[in-house]
């Protein structure tokens, strides 16, 4: 590219690269710290970054297994890491595949169809969307509360409420489902209904063959939102075997009991998937999430 | 509308002059009318879709068969509130599912009903809650209330026995020494639970030896669980190990709602202000109902001392918070993002994959590994500071340092966000620009506020807005890495000197022993309309199409 440079230039690009590697080590200093303190023996050890005396005895706490240190005590798993794991992939699977099927067939509708009040709904959409369900804990406890009076399995201390509650942040993935299919052109689903396909057809056998990028995005980005959602679950789930990871993890830390070591392994072992996952498919979903705000 | 659909699908596709049109207005009329085609078209197909129709009607009777039954349990219950919500949820299910006219809202029902469900109607009820005094004190209607009261009994030391255990081969037998009279039970099965056993007047003692005060103590579960009945129907259950004595109802249902204590004969009247059975001095009897109460759980955040300056010192925390994060997390991702668009740099791969990692990390993890890092005794960054400067900060306990820790923390979370959003804006700067900043000779600095910063500003702001209105409610962070705490002192509520307004709410509501849930749905309600009003302007800000 003919660009006009100063002839500072080099010294310029030696000093960002010097920075952001000095930026980056700071930036990772938490992250290699808590792999290290998984190897160390005991909960309150201090030493390098490296390990001395790299030890397994919190992996094994953290995968359920016993452990029996040199001096023959056998320690028992202080919390169920595993199951807690299960909670939240099965929890994260079952509302993101009902996220992403209502927010699919919501927008087709608010792409393809006129009808009365489209506008109105999607604006009051984006406002609500805003708004934290934390503020309104006490009405979504009442609510499961009656709900579980009549139908068990939706009350409280059930993963069903979890994933119904859930469903109440479906506007994001309706608003950027419903951009990519204002991004295909249309004509192909007309011609179908022309030669006599119903509009569930040219929506079903159609538009979304079309649509697989986007839906695997809005899978992806439902299911990390579900996995660390901590408010609702917090509030709706109290048996120790029922918690999701992103509630159980911090009774780990409490001042009376704390299990740093044992900690560091479990944040490990049930934190690095998650993270593998969204940075495989980070280049999707930065564009999903850039669209409304949610984290950060 | 049928005939507009009809009309077009019978014609030859190409005398249809303006294609594209047609197959518009076949898609808009065509909507419904394609349902009733397809049922009312005749042969094998009308065989097929009358079975379709049979189940489609059979599935909404029974769901609405069920919902029915959930809307009359809940208005047996006397839970109007809930009951009309389903009542509500219900009949418009039915409308859009039925009309032909409503064929579109058959798709995004579900997602709206999910929305109205759990986001807009626990909104509604909690602004409703704030203006009641619902609580751990006042937690039920006045009807369960009475109903409470009704319920409970006393002993009268009038009617007392002492009494003497025996084990038979058929269960436990008592033995009542009245003053007037002895009473005998039948055999009793302890062991299995039964809970009640008549008694009758007899004159001799049973046979054997009764049980020891030991075997009697080893059996106080079901002693205490246990009624006798009298042959003239008085209750009689265990007054103290060795003796039995005749309960009666505590409370006396008068005409003009007043209750009267048949122990003490206090006779309670219900204030409906304040929720409470009181008598003629003021002593209130729990438990207390909820009421409505008006403005009085937001004139007390303002008059109350002991609330008020909590609630402005926490106001004013969360604004600042919310601010300092927005411009920290900007000012890191833009430079960053500036650094990776530089095409001097190599190895952008690498760098954009490093710097996002706090992004990808779960906030639950991280900030749970920040709580332990940042530990005043154990923690490494207290390590590591000792080692190089011989300071322990007490992050936990010192308010100052503690709010500085929550920002260092969120800003590590969040500025991937920021530096990803700015990335993609830059990438939309032209080139040129730059190209002739170079040739006036300007700096990267000149370059940044005098191109980059306006130019990205406009669609930034929207997202700004977002990211602080995130912020303002971030309730993750402070309930993982504080917790609120260092308290502030004097506060007659749970308030933290690191608490946002929403983990404050959250306190009140969930962490206090008075559990005051309409005083935190009243500082919720406030958060609401901050919220709602941001979310305003965002929406008129980024100018969305729709």
């Amino acid at each position: 590219m003919a660009m006009v440079e100063p002839r500072s230039t080099k010294y310029r690009v030696l000093a960002s690269h010097l920075g952001m590697l000095a930026f980056i080590a700071i930036i990772l200093f938490p992250l290699l710290m808590v792999i290290s303190i998984s190897f160390r023996s005991g909960n309150f050890a201090a030493g390098s970054l490296l390990p001395e005396n790299p030890s397994l005895e919190h992996w094994y706490l953290a995968l359920g297994i016993p452990y029996t240190g040199e001096d023959g005590v056998t320690t028992q798993p202080p919390f169920p890491v595993l199951l807690w794991l299960w909670n939240s992939i099965k929890i994260a699977v079952v509302s993101a595949v009902l996220i992403l099927a209502l927010s699919t067939t919501s927008a087709y509708a608010f792409a393809r169809m006129r009808f009365a009040g489209k506008g109105f709904v999607l604006k009051s959409m984006l406002i609500f969307q805003m708004f934290p369900p934390v503020l309104s804990l006490v009405a979504l406890y009442a609510l499961f509360d009656q709900i579980g009076n009549h139908v068990s399995w939706l009350g409280l201390n059930t993963h069903g409420a979890v994933i119904v509650a859930s469903l109440g942040g479906m506007a994001l993935h309706i608003w950027t489902i419903k951009g990519y299919f204002d991004s295909i052109d249309r004509s192909l689903e007309e011609a179908a209904i022309v030669d006599g396909a119903t509009t569930w057809q040219a929506f079903r056998y159609i538009l979304l063959p079309l649509s697989v990028p986007i839906l695997v995005v809005v899978f992806i980005l439902a299911f990390i939102m579900t996995i660390m959602e901590y408010p609702m679950a917090s509030v709706l789930l109290v048996d120790t075997d029922k918690l999701t990871l992103a509630v159980g993890a911090q009774q780990y830390l409490y001042e009376q009991n704390y299990l740093w070591g044992d900690f560091a392994a479990a944040a490990v072992l049930s934190g690095l998937p998650i993270t593998v996952i969204f940075l495989y498919c980070q280049k999707w979903i930065v564009g999903g999430l850039t669209a409304g705000g949610v984290k950060g | 509308m049928s005939d507009g659909y009809a009309s077009v699908r019978h014609r030859p596709a190409e005398t249809c002059k303006n294609i594209r049109r047609c197959h518009r207005a076949t898609v808009i009329n065509g909507l419904t009318t394609m349902i009733t085609e397809t049922l009312s078209s005749p042969g094998i197909e009308s065989r097929h879709s009358m079975t379709r129709v049979l189940l489609k009607w059979g599935a909404l009777a029974a769901l609405v068969g069920a919902a029915l039954y959930l809307i009359l349990a809940l208005y047996a219950q006397r839970e109007f509130v809930f009951a009309m919500l389903f009542l509500v949820l219900t009949a418009s299910a039915v409308a859009v599912f039925v009309s032909k006219k409503l064929y579109a809202h058959r798709y995004i029902f579900p997602a709206i009903a999910g929305m109205g469900l759990f986001v807009i109607f626990p909104l509604m009820y909690t602004v409703g809650i704030g203006f009641t005094n619902y609580s751990a004190s006042n937690l039920l209607s006045f009807e369960h209330v009475q109903e409470n009261l009704l319920s409970r009994t006393y002993q009268s030391e009038a009617v007392r026995y002492d009494y003497q255990l025996y084990k038979t081969e058929e269960g436990y037998v008592f033995w009542l020494e009245g003053e007037h009279q002895n009473l005998t039970s039948t055999p009793v099965d302890l062991e299995s639970g039964e809970r009640s056993a008549p008694v009758l007047p007899v004159s001799g003692k049973p046979q054997g030896e009764p049980l020891s005060i030991r075997e009697i103590i080893q059996l106080r579960g079901e002693l205490s669980d246990l009624t006798l009945i009298t042959e003239d129907g008085r209750e009689l259950s265990q007054a103290s190990l060795r003796s039995f004595a005749a309960i009666h109802p505590q409370f006396t249902l008068h005409d003009n709602g007043s209750l009267t204590n048949n122990q003490t004969g206090v006779t309670y009247f219900p204030d409906q202000e304040t929720g409470f059975y009181r008598d003629g001095d003021g002593n209130a009897l729990s438990p207390g109902w909820t009421v409505n109460i008006g403005w009085d759980n937001y004139l007390k955040v303002v008059s109350d001392p002991s609330i008020r300056g909590p609630f402005f010192e926490i106001f004013v925390w969360t604004l600042s918070f919310a601010v300092a994060t927005v411009v920290f997390t900007l000012a890191l991702g833009l430079l960053l993002a500036n650094l990776l668009q530089w095409d001097q740099i190599r190895g952008k791969g690498f760098y954009r994959t490093m710097l996002i990692l706090p992004y990808a990390v779960p906030a639950f993890i991280s900030i749970l590994v920040f709580k332990g890092l940042f530990n005043q005794n154990f923690g490494e960054i207290n390590l590591v500071l000792e080692g190089l400067f011989g300071i322990r900060p007490d992050w936990f306990s010192d308010p100052a340092l503690a709010r500085t820790m929550i920002l260092i923390v969120n800003t590590w979370l969040g500025y991937p966000y920021m530096m990803l959003l700015c990335m993609g804006l830059l990438q939309a700067i032209p080139r040129d620009l730059y190209e002739a900043s170079a040739m006036d000779g300007a700096g990267p600095v000149n370059n940044l506020f005098n191109i980059t910063l306006p130019l990205i500003i406009k669609p930034l702001m929207p997202l700004l807005i977002a990211s602080f209105a995130f912020n303002f409610n971030n309730f993750v962070l402070i309930a993982l890495l504080t917790g609120g705490a260092p308290d502030i002192i004097g506060a007659s509520t749970p308030a933290g000197t690191t608490d946002l307004l929403v983990s404050y709410t959250y306190r009140i509501a969930f962490q206090d022993s008075g559990q005051n849930f309409g005083l935190a749905a009243a500082i919720a309600t406030a958060i609401f309309l901050v919220v709602g009003a941001l979310s305003l302007i965002n929406l008129k800000l980024s100018k969305i199409k729709v």
